[in-house]
């Protein structure tokens, strides 16, 4: 078998792994989004600015101090975790209080400040600043480059993402997390501390963008502007997998991604809305999401 | 009673003179904006719903007038009630989507599908892609009135913001806009009364989107060109922005708040490049920890405290 519904068999595995890459992408985002819902009731806008600030991290460890991809791997999402701890710190913690929406709506202008800095500092559109060969190449040796690399993202991020679901779905620390996310007050009097939980989630949270970001480093251009369309497609995904499950984050991210493939195969001029168009049939249907429940 | 009439012919009499202090096409520009902030303030001041896609309502006006005023050769006002009819249909699309959720999923959802929006025009043809429509003509108002003259162009542009000034205040003081003011404050009691609160949602919706639309078709007329921009998650963004700073849920709060913001840009556009995203951002995050009432909200705040409880 040669031919798939008369589509090269290799063009078509082609766009199934690429599909696949960028679910793992949606489902780590969409992951990390969840998991800071849970906690502190903010949709975090900025999950985007700090998935392309672990990749602008990472590009710059190598161009100004030479530090690999490996030790971008670690040290991106630590930095950016510590940026966040920061954030949660400085902001965040003054709105818990308020509606849902100031939450939004900061986290909002804080995406607006980082990539405004990075613009600044790298130029606007057109993603000047491409990945040198070096850095590519670097940490494939003997093997075939581009398969493998995608081979790896995808590897990566599923075992990190049920690394993550096996934290905090199995662990006693998890448990703890779960019981403050169901109800903070009773949790904090049988004498957990909550308010470090919460900041200590939402570092975690954004650490887990930023390695996304590390990951998608070698694989897409990198540029000030590589996460704010992506957030935009990630939030449809939210909406589609609706936030109350950590696995159903997961699986939405990994089926709309490869859906998106497929439609790159069949009918590429709707690959940009594909994810759109199913969430508008979605809220049609099932108002609540795939996984959710109505809150 | 009359205090406030007095107030409002001050600001009317402002409106007119504008032009000669200032250069009109920045006046028009910031009365475009305006009047999109104050149809954005509809929804998020009056009835508790943040849209975060409402530029694709100003984006498709844009385009819709552009298109019709230029191919088909409609005259200006014909292009302007076009477009705000096709912005308020595709209002009601988004609409009775995105009523489907409420909250955080509401701004969510509405920010997907203009998204959407804005990928089919940087897709089709006729938007010309990402030069975008460009040397759309003025024409002649009513047949008679030439609008290529920055000045005639002011006056129409002022009368259609005072027209729909008016259409916004009058609605958020009647008694379907004390109906939205009680789904804001109590969603579940407006339903226990008896209310079809969704119906109203959705009517407060195309209203609101509508009315950004007139804005967009507008601000075309002004620019003679409708680009990209217009639909981008930015210009969204700044609208949020625009309101939050003039302060939400009062009347003149989304006027000053765009008049500031709109300015700011103007000046700062050639002083410090791609910063002004940073700016903005900044003003953001400043306003939500520090101004959540906004300008004008804080200062009634400050004026109630110095008279006293209103009687």
């Amino acid at each position: 078998m040669n031919e798939v519904f008369g589509i090269p068999i290799q063009a078509f595995m082609g766009q199934l792994m690429l599909g696949l890459v960028n679910g793992s992408f949606y489902a780590m985002l969409s992951l990390g989004l969840a998991v800071i819902f849970g906690m502190l009731n903010i949709i975090n806008f900025a999950h985007g600015a700090l998935y392309m600030m672990g990749a602008m991290l990472a590009w710059m460890g190598l161009n100004y101090l030479g530090l690999d991809y490996w030790w971008a791997l670690l040290l991106s999402p630590l930095a950016v975790g510590v940026l966040g701890i920061l954030i949660e710190r400085t902001m965040l913690q003054w709105l818990y209080q308020l509606d849902h929406l100031y939450g939004l709506l900061l986290t909002f202008g804080l995406a607006l400040v980082i990539e405004g800095l990075f613009l600044n500092a790298y130029g606007v559109s057109g993603q000047p600043y491409a990945i040198p060969e070096v850095f590519s190449g670097a940490y494939n040796l003997g093997f075939m480059f581009l398969p493998k690399y995608r081979a790896w993202i995808i590897v990566a991020s599923l075992t990190l993402c049920f690394a993550t679901w096996f934290v905090i779905e199995r662990t006693r620390r998890g448990a703890y997390l779960r019981a403050a996310t169901e109800n903070p007050k009773l949790t904090q009097a049988f004498g957990i501390n909550v308010p470090l939980m919460v900041m200590l989630t939402y570092g975690f949270g954004v650490g887990l963008a930023a390695f996304a970001g590390v990951l998608a480093a070698p694989a897409v251009q990198v540029g000030p502007l590589m996460g704010s369309n992506l957030i935009i497609v990630v939030f449809a995904v939210v909406v589609i997998g609706g936030m109350g499950s950590i696995l159903g984050s997961i699986v939405t991210g990994l089926g709309l991604g490869l859906i998106e493939g497929l439609t790159k195969v069949f009918y590429p001029e709707a690959s940009a809305t594909v994810v759109f168009i199913i969430m508008a049939l979605v809220l049609l249907v099932r108002p609540a999401g795939l996984f959710g429940k109505e809150r | 009673m009359d205090r406030k009439l007095l107030g409002y012919g001050a600001l009317l009499a402002f409106g007119l003179a504008a032009p000669f202090l200032m250069y009109p096409v920045l006046v028009m520009k910031v009365l475009c904006f305006a009047l999109f902030a104050c149809a954005f303030n509809l929804l998020i001041g009056y009835t508790g719903l943040l849209s975060f896609g409402h530029a694709c309502f100003l984006g498709t006006a844009g385009y819709v007038a552009g298109h019709s005023i230029k191919v088909w050769g409609f005259p200006p006002e014909l292009g302007l009630i076009t477009a705000t009819l096709a912005a308020a249909g595709l209002g009601w699309a988004v609409g009775s989507l995105a009523i489907r959720r409420s909250g955080i999923y509401f701004a969510m959802i509405t920010l997907a599908l203009a998204q959407m929006v804005y990928f089919f025009f940087l897709q089709t043809p006729f938007t010309g892609g990402e030069d975008g429509l460009q040397g759309v003509p003025r024409g002649k108002l009513l047949g008679v009135i030439d609008l290529t003259d920055d000045y005639a162009l002011y006056y129409f542009v002022l009368a259609i913001f005072v027209f729909a000034f008016w259409l916004i205040h009058r609605t958020i003081h009647s008694p379907f806009g004390q109906i939205l003011k009680a789904i804001r404050e109590n969603e579940a009691r407006a339903i226990s009364l008896g209310y079809d609160v969704a119906k109203y949602k959705l009517l407060a919706f195309v209203l609101s989107a509508g009315l950004a639309g007139l804005a967009g078709a507008t601000k075309t007329l002004v620019f003679r060109f409708a680009t990209l921009t217009d639909a981008h998650w930015h210009t969204s963004g700044e609208v949020v922005l625009m309101t939050l700073v003039g302060g939400m849920g009062t009347v003149f709060g989304p006027v000053v708040g765009a008049a500031i913001i709109v300015t700011l840009q103007n000046e700062l556009a050639d002083k410090v490049g791609s910063l002004v995203t940073t700016i903005m951002g900044a003003i953001f995050v400043l306003c939500v920890l520090l101004f959540r009432r906004g300008i004008v909200g804080e200062a009634m705040a400050l004026y109630q405290r110095m008279v006293g409880p209103r009687p």
